[in-house]
């Protein structure tokens, strides 16, 4: 060790512990957004060299790259492991990733930030930190190398993991150095210079993705594929009214039955049966004689929901979340007026992986393996359902059989599992949830209905606009304290004045969007992009209907609109230029449009369909045009693009959760569909980024689906869609 | 005690005859490529050959198979994960999370494995199997790209396209 790395060695201990200290104020496991400011190594168990937490580096050149966020399929880890790559200056080929646990990065004092992974945030919010952590190991390998030849460090040059010194020929590699490299101080991450995306050569390039193989022979292990020596096999029931309670149960009716060693209460209105295998316990627990407390709402039914919130379209109170100019007043007096109203339903997530979790809590150890879309809050989850503290509980995250926003922040299914695995000390219990569970005890997308009112003046132009949507609240559910007053603007998203993250691209002088809060007693979550997408149906069928009553094209209504609102005008511009927009179709096919804004990013679409006289609809072709500032990958973004179109034509055609006495009423596939392959359009993806902002991409575009699939329904038939799913729906 | 032929490997299985066969796979014989998403043979997560016909693991109650009834998994497709179809999905980057994509690769396979050409409305009839993540594109563009594969003369190039951006 020379002089120099000994120097920096101490300084690094000082600031080690400089840093322990602001994080230890900052509060490790708080909510909201945390951003690492610490690229400090430490000593690791996984074998090679710790230059930074984001990069690990192995003698025989492997770059192991940390990747916090999780993955269910949307490809952040491939797109994050790009930007530390591509500011690491290593060789793509040498890549490999690992996931820090949870308990990992509380022990670390979150040197990995947040690693909660929904509002597609994945790559917009850590970008910056990931980057400076791949640029930090860079400079650190260099210096290592300059060292090791007592030059300049100015004088070396490094492509693909190879360090040159021209003046003397000579050259490294980034395994060979690592183990210097890794005894330096980290520099200041604010000094660090990174490149212009226009100059990227890993990332903004369509590679593909890291983790395929496994998901082509069977090997992955997703959670639900856990083994673990002496594991037992669970499944549930919940009341199956929401709010109901578990009165009682008879074990004694399924002592006898094959495998099985016992029911356990999980929670108040929850049974658990535990045995040797998932279907011993499935079957016993089909078998297992329960009574419940239904509870104050066994009475609700879809009906009862829907007059609550008809009644909060026309009620006088409502939370009035933008009011410019005098709408009512505009609307009265414009020379045309048009009104409709909307509605959509409950929808379930149906991640295809049901809900599951293996847990193994003794008295001083408490352990999951969990496929979450939020591996900190399963780890509180785990700490406060199992009664061990957090420095001894351990979250293992295995890759998502799909998450959409189920498996974020609520957890109830960790929660279930530390509750059995309590009453089985030390030995590993894997629940399952069979599909009917998951189905019926869901956190939905709430239902909603909206009342649009507009006003037309005799030269065709929109003087004033009036939206009020009703229904209940995410927020209002899952978190009551910050809705006061039925004030939840989050209810409202894409409808907002603000720019940057899914503000409305019209200007419209006379304008008054509102919101009446109608609670049900069905749990609402975030579903794969939240209130966007029925707000975007919401707008952009009403536009269309507002535009056929001005007797203007729709797309040229539009973009009168749009003159303060570049952004959402260049994408819907590309959207339908693409698409040939205003140039003749084949007989019997009409065209819709739309766009909307979500996650910062900007997405429009162009559908092209044709109803046969039977009124079987058929989707022939959708464009769909997304600026979502920086495209780290665009071969994936193509493909959560198509993913979109197929889980925003699944809810338009299919997706209703409907309620009867309390409960939910589809249980399965067979009446909850999904689209399947044979009526997937043909999409074509339109990538026109600016390149001035990191925008989401899992979530944004679903939105524009519906509502251009829907105004070109409305082209073909002459009929509006205001109500969905259209299975519903005749369109003859 | 019965006995079943899987991959090539008879299994001796200790099981209550109306255990379906999904859940012998995964949790007497310990495969766990085959995978749960319905129960009802609506999703086809669960695909798996018995004797070359596509089946849905879930339905099948295991005291109708005999020992002589061969069934493979999707561990068992290929010993080298080189069978046309897992190629080509990965030449295409085809799954997002995943978790159907074993039953996808068997639909795929046992359509091609009878019809070496398929149509898009053959693809259509055959390929039923639900993806949440909706990949379906993909798997559309895959199925034709396995079937060109297989057709060409010879072993097949190892080398990968770059996926279509």
């Amino acid at each position: 060790m020379n002089n120099n790395a000994i120097r920096d060695s101490s300084t690094n201990i000082s600031r080690r512990r400089f840093l322990v200290a602001s994080a230890a104020a900052g509060g490790g496991l708080a909510l909201g957004f945390h951003i690492p400011f610490s690229f400090a190594a430490a000593e690791t168990k996984t074998a090679g060299e710790e230059v930074t937490a984001w990069v690990l580096i192995r003698p025989d050149d492997t770059c192991v790259i940390r990747i916090a966020r999780s993955e269910m399929g949307q490809g952040t880890r491939t797109g994050l492991a790009q930007l530390v790559a591509e500011e690491l200056e290593c060789n793509w080929k040498n890549v490999t990733t690992e996931s820090p646990t949870a308990g990992e990065n509380l022990a670390r004092k979150r040197v990995w930030g947040e690693m909660s992974t929904g509002g597609s945030r994945g790559i917009r919010t850590s970008e910056d930190y990931v980057r400076r952590g791949g640029a930090a190991a860079r400079i650190m390998l260099l210096q290592a190398a300059a060292d090791q030849w007592k030059v300049p460090v100015g004088e070396l040059s490094v492509s693909e993991g190879v360090i040159t010194h021209a003046p003397s020929k000579r050259t490294t590699t980034y395994g060979k150095v690592a183990a210097a490299a890794a005894k330096l101080s980290p520099p200041d991450p604010k000094s660090i210079q990174l490149k212009d995306p226009r100059e990227w050569k890993i990332a903004g390039k369509p590679v593909k993705r890291l983790d395929t193989s496994p998901k082509l022979n069977g090997s992955q292990v997703f959670a639900i594929d856990v083994k673990q020596p002496g594991m037992l096999c669970a499944t549930i029931k919940a009341c199956p009214v929401f709010g109901g309670k578990l009165a009682s149960y008879d074990e004694a009716k399924i002592a006898g039955r094959p495998g099985v060693r016992g029911a356990v209460k999980v929670n108040d209105a929850t049974v658990a049966v535990v045995a040797d295998t998932w279907w011993h316990a499935k079957t016993a627990l089909d078998a297992l004689p329960i009574v419940w407390d239904e509870g104050a709402d066994a009475n609700q039914s879809s009906a009862t929901i829907a007059q609550r919130l008809e009644q909060g379209l026309t009620a006088s109170e409502a939370f009035a979340s933008r009011n410019e100019g005098d709408a009512l007043k505009a609307i009265d007096g414009a020379a045309k007026k048009v009104t409709a109203v909307y509605s959509t339903p409950f929808l379930a997530h149906s991640t295809m992986e049901p809900m599951n979790c293996t847990a193994k809590v003794s008295a001083d150890r408490a352990e999951v393996w969990v496929p979450t879309q939020n591996a900190e809050a399963s780890l509180a989850a785990l700490s406060e359902a199992s009664g061990v503290a957090l420095e001894k509980c351990e979250v293992y995250k295995h890759d998502l059989g799909g998450g959409f926003g189920r498996r974020g922040g609520t957890q109830d299914y960790v929660r279930q599992a530390a509750a059995i695995a309590k009453q089985f000390p030390g030995i590993p219990i894997k629940m399952i949830w069979s599909r009917e569970e998951d189905m019926t005890h869901d956190f939905y997308r709430p239902l909603s209905q909206c009342r649009m009112a507009a006003g037309i003046d005799e030269n065709g132009k929109l003087v004033g606009l009036h939206v009020r949507v009703a229904g209940p609240s995410i927020s209002g559910y899952l978190t009551p304290s910050v809705v006061v007053d039925g004030r939840d603007d989050r209810q409202l998203q894409g409808y907002y004045a603000k720019p940057g993250d899914a503000q409305l691209g019209y200007t419209v002088p006379n304008l008054l969007i509102e919101y009446a809060l109608r609670p049900t007693h069905v749990p609402v979550g975030p579903w794969r992009g939240v209130n966007t997408n029925q707000n975007a149906v919401y707008m952009e069928c009403f536009m269309d209907e507002a535009a056929r009553a001005a007797g203007a094209d729709p797309l040229e209504f539009r973009r009168a609109l749009m003159a303060n609102h570049p952004k959402h005008l260049a994408v819907l511009n590309a959207a339908a230029e693409k698409a040939d927009y205003g140039k003749p179709l084949p007989a019997g096919v009409y065209r819709g449009i739309a766009q909307f804004m979500g996650y910062a990013s900007y997405s429009a679409a162009v559908a092209e369909v044709s109803v046969n006289p039977q009124g079987k609809l058929k989707v022939h072709r959708i464009v769909l045009a997304l600026n979502c500032g920086h495209p780290v990958n665009p071969q994936q973004i193509a493909a959560q693009i198509e993913g979109s179109v197929a889980f925003g034509l699944t809810a338009m055609l299919y997706g209703e959760m409907t309620v009867e006495n309390g409960r939910m009423k589809q249980q399965n596939f067979d009446t909850y569909e999904i689209m399947r392959l044979a009526e997937m359009p043909k999409v074509e993806t339109v990538l026109v980024p600016s390149y001035d902002f990191w925008g989401g991409v899992g979530e944004p575009t679903i939105a524009v689906v519906s509502p251009a699939v829907l105004n070109a329904i409305h082209a073909a038939t002459g009929k509006p869609v205001r109500s969905l799913p259209l299975k519903n729906l005749s369109l003859v | 005690m019965q006995t079943l032929n899987v991959n090539g490997k008879l299994r001796e299985v200790e099981v209550e005859e109306d255990t379906p066969l999904l859940w012998v796979i995964r949790e007497q014989i310990g495969l766990t490529g085959t995978k749960y998403g319905c129960g009802v043979a609506q999703c086809g997560a669960c695909s798996v050959h018995i004797n070359g016909e596509l089946k849905r693991s879930c339905s099948i109650k295991v005291s109708t198979l005999k020992a002589s009834d061969k069934i493979v998994t999707i561990e068992g497709l290929s010993p080298t994960s080189s069978h046309p179809v897992q190629k080509a999905w990965l030449d295409l980057d085809v799954p997002q999370c995943g978790y159907c994509q074993s039953g996808q690769i068997m639909a795929a396979a046992a359509l091609l494995a009878k019809n070496p050409n398929p149509s898009d409305p053959d693809i259509d009839a055959a390929m039923t199997n639900i993806c949440r993540c909706g990949t379906y594109q993909r798997i559309r563009a895959a199925v034709h790209a396995a079937a060109g594969m297989a057709k060409s003369a010879g072993p097949a190039s190892p080398a990968s396209q770059a996926p279509k951006a």
